[in-house]
Parts: structure tokens; sequence; C-alpha cells
């Protein structure tokens, strides 16, 4: 069977951060990590080419994923591999993503990455396995590559067992006792001292390891991003008032203050009298420029990004979360301040 | 700002109120100006501090 691989531009050794703007690439054979992947698989699968691609570019350049998608189909795959892509953010939303819209077109796709990883919930029918946490866990994470991708080969199916997280496809089954009586055994372990038993498991919030500090402000590209759905008043591209499925960004390249009367906050989630009467109140635009023009800061982001913080839930707060640094990264932005309501 | 340390925003400089958070309506226009200027400044501060965990930068007051 022919296998594609896709992996970054980490793993390919084209380079670290300062290569994640790499566009898509292939390369014959297995490269990296997909050398193991094929010779656990054997002789009776062949990966028949590595398709690479910088993490900022797949996860924020318009295009990237069907590019990406393209170099991968001419290769006319049996199956897909990606990753594993451990707990890095653009990278496991890259490999979501590759996954996901190859297999929309029927071809087979697998993906790694840790269970905590936003690319988990975006891998849509794509079958998704576990990896660890960092790079060091590369050998055992392989190893449940490989043996989930023998079975799919196989023609066998990939469960929990095998490693597979995310969206695994729920079966009906039959359970002994009704829901009323399994709700109080989970009442009377808590009250005997389980605090995990579940059937509901809440989202996470991951631990976010801090940025390191700017070095020199008056050399720094600052960016204002906000939750606080400040849009332009006719809010032309329908930003929720709660629930955000997106985020906008809009141009303030020419503009030294946003005026009340031309933007106004669509957030749902509180009053929005005070940030109407001074979007500065939301965005603080005016004196952003006044620190940029008095050098404090190296400049002013062209944009400013924005999306509505009312009841987002988590996996989608950590989407545009990753993909708000990918994006702010590639056009040279270095701090952000987030506005939040 | 509680919301922001238990979900873990490294750096986070606390506001006057949910519906403002970069303004303060309750004082007149230069003041409130003058205020904004202040937390920005704040902000930027932090940006350049190096932290570990989440760490509250409080703006002095004027």
């Amino acid at each position: 069977m022919r296998i594609v691989h896709y992996i970054n531009q980490f793993f390919a050794g084209v380079g670290g951060e300062d290569a994640a703007g790499t566009p898509p690439s292939r390369t014959d054979g297995a490269v990296g990590p997909g050398r193991r992947l094929a010779t656990l698989l054997g002789d009776d699968h062949e990966v028949v080419a590595t398709v690479s691609c910088g993490d900022d570019h797949a996860t924020s350049a318009a295009g990237a994923i069907d590019e990406i998608v393209s170099l991968i189909r001419a290769e006319q795959p049996d199956l897909v591999v990606a990753g594993p892509a451990f707990t890095s953010g653009r990278y496991g939303l890259a490999c979501a993503r590759v996954a996901a819209a190859l297999v929309a077109e029927g071809v087979p796709a697998v993906a790694a990455m840790h269970d905590e990883n936003p690319g988990v919930e975006e891998a849509g029918a794509a079958v998704v396995v576990r990896s660890g946490a960092v790079a060091r866990e590369m050998g055992p994470s392989i190893d449940r590559l490989a043996a989930a991708v023998a079975r799919l080969l196989a023609g066998e199916t990939v469960g929990e067992a095998d490693g597979r997280i995310g969206k695994v496809p729920r079966r009906n089954v039959l359970v002994e006792k009704p829901a009323a009586e399994r709700a109080v055994d989970l009442v009377l372990a808590r009250l005997g001292g389980d605090r995990s038993a579940t059937e509901v498991p809440l989202p996470r919030f991951d631990p976010v390891t801090p940025a390191a500090p700017v070095d020199d402000l008056s050399k720094t590209m600052v960016a204002l991003v906000t939750e606080g759905a400040l849009v332009p008043d006719e809010n032309p591209d329908r930003l929720e008032s709660a629930r955000a499925t997106k985020w906008l960004r809009y141009r303030i390249q020419d503009r030294d203050s946003l005026p009340a009367g031309e933007f106004r906050s669509v957030h749902g989630g509180f009053s929005t009298v005070w940030a109407n009467e001074d979007p500065h109140r939301i965005v603080p635009l005016d004196v952003a420029r006044e620190l940029e023009r008095e050098g404090l800061i190296g400049g002013l982001h062209d944009e400013y990004l924005v999306t509505v913080g009312n009841g987002t839930s988590v996996a989608d707060a950590r989407r545009f979360g990753v993909e708000w640094a990918a994006d702010l990264r590639r056009s040279g932005a270095r701090a952000a301040i987030l506005t939040a309501t | 700002m509680s919301i922001a340390s238990r979900v873990g925003a490294p750096r986070i400089v606390p506001t006057k109120g949910i519906p403002y958070p970069a303004g303060d309506p309750s004082v007149g226009t230069n003041e409130e100006r003058a205020w904004r200027r202040r937390l920005l400044e704040r902000a930027l501060e932090a940006v350049c501090t190096p932290v570990s965990k989440p760490t509250v930068f409080e703006v002095e007051a004027a």
C-alpha cells in the first residue's frame, strides 16, 4: 500500500521557528520520524513521499491546507499519516486539517497528537491516535501510530484500546442500570472521596507557558486583539454575539481612532452602551497610536484581531488562540495586548 | 481577573470593569484617556517582564 506522510518544517529538518513560514513541499520516501514508521510497517507498505510545511504557513496562510492536500493527492496514497504533533498547537491543527480534508475526499487519513492538542477537535472524521506530549516521546508515539496504521491498512477498526482519541464514533451499548441509578452511584462515589468519577468529562484548561519577555519595546511591533466583539458598525462579517465559531481581522493601518458610530460591540454578554459611546474602551487604538508615535513601541500591527468571548467553547477558544499566535507571528508582531471583557 | 488567573493567562492587568476593559466611563474624557494610557504602559511593562505563572500587574494610582 502507498502511504504519504505529512510532517512540519521542524521534523522535515528545514528549521525551527525561523522556518515556520516555509510553504509546502514534497520529498521522495520517508523523512525523519517517517523512517521509523516505514520500518515498523514492513515490506508490504511503502512511505512513497513526505509532504512538509511550516507551522505558521499551514495554520494561517490562505489556501495552505488545499495546497498540502493536492501535493498529497498527487501521490495517489492508500492512506495518509500526519504527525505525531505532540502538544504543538499549530502542528496539531495542520495535521488535523490535512487529515480531515483528505477523509472528506475519501482518502483514509490518520493524525497523531497529544490529547490536549487543539487539533484533536479539528480532525473531522479522520482517525486521531494519541501521542506523547513532547518529541522526546517520539519512539512509543510512533510505535502506537504504526500499529494503528497497520490495523487500518488491514481493514480493521481502530478504537480506544489502540490509542484512538477525539471523536470516536459513538456506538449504542446496553448498560445494566438506568441513568438515575448511575447518577446516585456517582454521588455516593463522590461522597466517598472519589473526585474524578464521571460520565461527562468537563473540558480542561491547559497549562499555558508564558512567552519570553520582549527585549526592546522600541523595536517591537505590538498588536491589539480583543474578545470584546468590536466590529465595523454594520457588522459586515456577521460576528456572532455569543458562542463564536470564528474570529475576524480589521485594518487600522490608516486610522488613529475608532469613532463612535463607525465601530460598535456586538458582544451579547454585557451592556455595550459604554463600548459604543467610545470604542476605545474595547480597542485602545487612540493611545496605542500615541505610544507608536512617541517611539515607545516599534510599531502597531496593521490589523486588530477580534472575536466574541461569550459562551465560547474551550475547544474553539483554544483554536482561536493558536491561530492568532500563528497569524501575529507571521505578520511580525511580537507582543499583543488582549482586551478582555 | 480571577478567571484570567484561573485559565492561566500569564500576564494580567486589572481594569475597571467588564464592559470597558480599556476605559472608565465614571470619569471625564481627559482623565479616562490618561487612565487608558497608564493601562497600556503597564501592559507593555508586563510583556517586558519574565513570568513563570499567571501574574497580576496592578496599575498604580495616579
